[in-house]
């Protein structure tokens, strides 16, 4: 079947991350920062590695009742404003557009590039395979934080649940594990969005206008001879 | 498995209990009343002080927090499944001695004396006459080989018998409806759970440990062990059960502990 594509009317004052988004991305940061700094206090109560305890002064809520409050309260933020996000991404088709395809020979010549420092970032409104990867990826890993952490919190009655993980333990492991992977992110994250500034601004600002996106027009159910 | 008992945890502080700290915080402790709490600040509205107010205003955060906290309890008492029995285990895997939890270190721990030691019933139940040891004993047993959670993260799975908490609430003629059983015990130690989990299939109150009877530091002789609630949940050295509709609170929930505290 044909993959029908229009261009559609421009639409005026559209730009690279709207509104809903920006709201979204800095609700998700303040919530990351709460569930991870909160996060460190629980986890040096009982620590998984006898090597790694997080210092008292980058953990958040205290004491542990007071950093157990903040977790229990980010979860909710991270929770209702992630579902928002995946809807919104899902309907407005912003992850076709700017999350896929992810192509392996792309990944790997940029990566190439990279390593070269020749990196292309002059057109911010298209993600390139790395970046593409990156942010799939720390999607599917907010996904999966959200399920380890319903078996920490819950793992008799959700004990099916617990069985993927192994047990409790292995459900508390995969949620640091998932920590770690977010923690790795952020760090990529945040320096390349301070060495182009100009994607820290767009953010805030909502970035360049999207003249005329080329926008993926699902395949209607009954085709009719004058699309296309 | 087992830490070293020297080892510092919020769960057993180094020292004994330094009662001047609760007379200073005593107006704190009379704010965090649960009730009061839920009628003033449950409001979904009460969120928005997150982002209204300044962060160094540390009652209004707090009172975020807490008002959260509870709208917590009230999700999970929806999340719990009366009837969900929670996995078991083979008497293989059963660690001994279990581990020790208290709010002071095990040397602390002071035997109860079976011979003198009572379990009195107070609240809506209909025969509040005593129980004694040997009575407790002759009660139809049930055992457990469940995992002991901690809210610290670390678990053991454990082998507990004793009489079903449900049928001895239906014995002793307990008001099935009130909303929570509240426990004392020996060491000055409260608690209290929702009767939901009161009544669920694998709550019992146990007097064995690996079919011999409890030993001193886990609570002899006679202790709560709830499959569903974190190891906190689960008091020790029980001296009475009373039935309520007030809100009891506890030891660790008065200190910012989640009450419902579900697992």
């Amino acid at each position: 079947m044909t993959r029908a594509t229009v261009k559609s009317h421009t639409r005026h004052g559209l730009r690279l991350h709207p509104l809903p988004l920006r709201i979204m991305h800095w609700t998700n940061a303040v919530a990351m920062i709460i569930m991870i700094g909160s996060g460190w206090k629980i986890y040096n109560d009982e620590v998984l590695f006898g090597w790694l305890h997080f210092p008292d002064w980058i953990t958040i809520g205290g004491e542990a009742q007071g950093a157990l409050q903040w977790h229990f309260l980010g979860m909710w933020i991270l929770a209702i404003n992630g579902i928002a996000y995946l809807i919104y991404g899902l309907v407005s088709g912003r992850f076709r557009r700017m999350l896929l395809p992810i192509r392996l020979r792309e990944l790997i010549a940029t990566v190439r590039d990279a390593l070269r420092l020749h990196l292309a970032h002059d057109d911010l409104t298209r993600y390139n395979a790395v970046q593409r990867t990156l942010y799939v990826g720390i999607i599917l890993v907010g996904i999966l934080q959200v399920i380890s952490g319903l078996v920490v919190w819950k793992p008799m009655q959700f004990s099916e649940l617990t069985t993927l993980f192994y047990d409790f333990q292995g459900a508390r492991l995969v949620h640091f594990l998932g920590m770690a992977a977010i923690v790795l992110f952020l760090l990529v994250h945040v320096a390349l969005a301070l060495l182009v500034p100009k994607t820290l601004v767009a953010m805030v600002t909502g970035g360049p206008e999207l003249d005329a996106p080329p926008r993926a027009v699902p395949p209607a159910p009954a085709p009719s001879p004058d699309i296309a | 498995m087992t830490r070293p008992i020297s080892s510092k945890s919020l769960f057993r502080p180094a020292a004994a209990i330094d009662q001047s700290i609760l007379a200073e915080h005593k107006t704190l402790l009379a704010q965090i009343d649960r009730r009061s709490l839920l009628r003033g600040t449950i409001s979904l509205g009460a969120l928005s002080l997150l982002t209204g107010c300044n962060v160094t205003d540390r009652s209004a955060v707090q009172s975020v927090l807490t008002a959260v906290s509870s709208w917590n309890d009230l999700v999970q008492a929806f999340l719990f499944r009366p009837n969900h029995l929670v996995p078991t285990y083979s008497e293989a895997q059963v660690v001994k001695p279990p581990r020790f939890n208290a709010y002071y270190e095990i040397e602390q721990v002071k035997p109860v004396d079976a011979g003198s030691w009572k379990l009195e019933l107070a609240g809506l139940i209909q025969d509040k006459r005593a129980w004694t040891a040997p009575q407790m004993s002759a009660l139809p047993e049930q055992e457990l080989i469940i995992r002991h959670i901690c809210v610290e993260g670390w678990d053991y799975i454990g082998q507990w018998s004793g009489v079903n908490l449900r049928l001895f609430l239906e014995r002793v003629g307990a008001d099935l409806t009130a909303k929570y059983v509240a426990f004392k015990c020996a060491d000055d130690y409260t608690g209290s759970i929702d009767m939901a989990t009161a009544l669920h299939p694998q709550t019992i109150l146990a007097t064995k440990y690996a079919r011999e009877p409890i030993t001193d530091p886990f609570g002899f002789p006679l202790r709560l062990r709830t499959a569903t609630k974190l190891g906190f949940k689960n008091p020790k050295w029980i001296t009475s059960i009373e039935v309520t509709n007030r809100y009891p609170g506890g030891y660790w929930e008065d200190r910012g502990f989640n009450w419902f505290s579900g697992i």
